[in-house]
């Protein structure tokens, strides 16, 4: 036992350096296009964890996510668009002070958005939290479309439907992976902890975590509190890496993204999140052709802008009807199973080319 | 001095009163029994108690201090543990995640410390997963305690879930249909669990039961309910004598009334 803990310890030492020597190449060799979708993948898997951390872990349907993310972008951006290119942009009405003047470092502006989502998430908590399942869900879906609704209206703060532009460009796979490990981390020890044991004890039968003196109303809030402060984050990533930001871009639909992500991988699993949000998000940019005009010699599809999100409902469909549990269900990664299970891979495939089948097949 | 005592206890859902000035005394280290025919309003005194319910009249008073229509959780805090009925145990965690959840009342260590694992968290923790292992140990469920919940047999689940109640250290257990769907051999086996667990954690314990033997075997008092009224208390060997309580079970005879 000693020795595998021991190994699976060396195992992520070496994952772990591998994935700071492959950021390292990937930053200053690989294609711009390719990075960017990189990027793209630790944002969503950030913006995955957190979902999930209240969805999967607390059990509170929540349809909320992209008002958070919406808080920590503008905050962000806010924070770091330099006071010149503010002047510029907001030509329909001027930002108001200070903000015109102020001009925070990057993480810094990135904590700043983290706090004032984490402020919005316990604001929509409090009436919220009486609520259960579908109800929960539109209240907070309500939320997040008032958000996106005040945003598009306060004019000299967010520069109303225009959006901002002219974000500065900060977000790099340093920061988007270094984030989102450090997302990992916070999270796998929040969960693991009594405090996620509570969490994940609200979700199997609220009523029996009740009377076992669990305070549904804080540790439902913690839930709504640290789920928003990681969403502020990821958005603030986000806007950083795209440069320009508009209300219309954090609708219902970006949260139906961040939910198929997370019942793809295992509502109830980071990793699942993780590997899920990478997957979601390199098929996304694979499937681009879907969009498009196919020639398949004998026959011609008419590209239809949005086929590719049809093909995602029907994967979301398909998920929930045939495959519930997602990817991982709600077990994490670890590398004894991920050993066994490349060994039964490798028994099953190669293993069957070297060896000659014993009779009566195999049973597996 | 009593440690538990409901005061005049209506509670009224709409138009049906479930409960209609009810009393009830527990002492410390007794067990009390409340029977009643099915819908008698058992389980609502239960869930009186427990703070579930506010009652619409009445006050319920825990160690001389009130806690009519307190949160139950701070009910649980104060010293009261139940089961349920339709068993309801964190059916997709493990045994001993069922038992440490119960051990979350008492910690100290905010979530912050507990998301560094600062020295004092972990410190806790440690007494948390030492004191939930020697429960299960105690109770006979050790060796299943990375099993979940769910997978449990029925008589098992029972058990956990009294453990469970248990870890929360409480001064007065109040068991719901214990030996619900349980043959006679494993109700006695749980009429001992009971007596020994009242001696070991120095509980009081009220218990609802319709198993008869069990009920008239461990409780030192008993309540019986009807329609929401209590219509006899006192000693089991004076209840099972009392021509009330045989009505209020078995019906009465129309020729022979008069």
């Amino acid at each position: 036992m000693v020795t595998q803990k021991k190994r699976n310890r060396i195992l992520t030492v070496i994952a772990i350096l591998f994935l700071v020597a492959f950021i390292g190449f990937a930053e200053n060799n690989l294609d711009l296009y390719i990075v960017r979708i990189l990027n793209v993948c630790a944002i969503y898997a950030i913006l995955g964890m957190s979902m999930n951390l209240i969805n999967g872990f607390t059990g509170l349907f929540s349809l909320g996510h992209a008002g958070f993310m919406a808080v920590g972008a503008y905050t962000t951006a806010l924070l770091t668009i330099p006071p010149a290119v503010k002047k510029q942009i907001f030509y329909l009405a001027p930002l108001i002070e200070p903000l015109d003047r102020i001009n925070l470092p990057f993480p810094l502006a990135l904590l700043v958005g983290g706090i004032l989502a984490a402020l919005v998430g316990a604001l929509i908590a409090a009436p919220t939290l009486r609520l259960k399942g579908d109800y929960l869900a539109i209240a907070t879906l309500g939320f997040a479309e008032i958000i996106r609704v005040v945003f598009t209206n306060t004019q000299t703060i967010t520069n109303g439907a225009l959006g901002l532009k002219g974000i500065p460009a900060l977000t790099n796979l340093w920061w988007s992976f270094g984030t989102a490990a450090f997302t990992l981390l916070v999270l796998l020890s929040l969960i693991n902890s009594s405090y996620g044991r509570a969490l994940k004890a609200i979700r199997e039968d609220e009523i029996a975590a009740e009377s076992m003196g669990i305070n549904l109303a804080k540790h439902k809030t913690l839930s709504f509190v640290i789920g928003a402060f990681f969403a502020g984050i990821g958005g603030g990533l986000l806007g950083n890496l795209l440069g320009t930001i508009d209300p219309k871009m954090f609708s219902f639909t970006f949260t139906f993204n961040i939910l198929l992500i997370i019942v793809l991988g295992g509502m109830g699993s980071l990793t699942g999140s993780i590997i899920s949000a990478f997957i979601v998000t390199i098929a996304n940019e694979y499937l681009r052709f879907l969009d498009e005009r196919i020639n398949l010699g004998f026959f011609v599809i008419e590209g239809k802008v949005g086929m590719r999100s049809v093909v995602f409902s029907a994967l979301l469909m398909f998920v929930v009807l045939f495959y519930r549990h997602g990817l991982m269900g709600s077990k994490e990664f670890s590398w004894d199973r991920f050993l066994a299970g490349t060994g039964q891979l490798y028994q099953r495939t190669l293993g069957r080319l070297i060896r000659r089948p014993r009779k009566g097949g195999y049973a597996g | 001095m009593s440690l538990l005592k409901l005061e005049e206890i209506a509670m009224w859902f709409g138009g049906v009163a479930a409960l209609k000035n009810f009393n009830l005394e527990v002492a410390p280290g007794e067990i009390v029994g409340l029977i009643g025919p099915n819908g008698a309003g058992k389980t609502t005194v239960f869930n009186v108690i427990t703070g579930v319910y506010k009652p619409t009249r009445g006050r319920v008073f825990f160690m001389d201090r009130e806690i009519t229509g307190l949160r139950p959780d701070l009910i649980a805090k104060a010293g009261i543990a139940r089961t349920f009925q339709n068993i309801r145990l964190f059916k997709g965690l493990s045994v001993l995640e069922n038992v440490l959840i119960a051990h979350h009342l008492h910690l100290k260590a905010n979530y912050l410390e507990a998301i560094l694992k600062l020295p004092g968290y972990r410190k806790e923790e440690r007494r948390m997963r030492e004191q939930s292992l020697a429960l299960l140990e105690r109770v006979g469920l050790a060796n299943l305690r990375d099993e979940p919940a769910s997978s449990l047999p029925y008589g098992l689940q029972r058990r956990l879930e009294i453990a469970r109640a248990l870890a929360t250290n409480p001064k007065l257990l109040l068991l719901d249909e214990p030996a619900a769907g349980m043959n006679p051999k494993e109700a006695d086996d749980l009429t001992e669990f009971i007596a020994q667990i009242r001696e070991e954690f120095a509980l009081s314990i009220l218990l609802i039961e319709h198993h008869m033997n069990v009920v008239l075997n461990i409780s030192e008092r008993i309540y019986v309910l009807d329609y929401g009224m209590m219509i006899a208390s006192g000693r089991p060997e004076e209840i099972q004598n009392n021509q009330r309580v045989i009505e209020a079970y078995l019906g009465v005879n129309e020729d022979v009334e008069d």
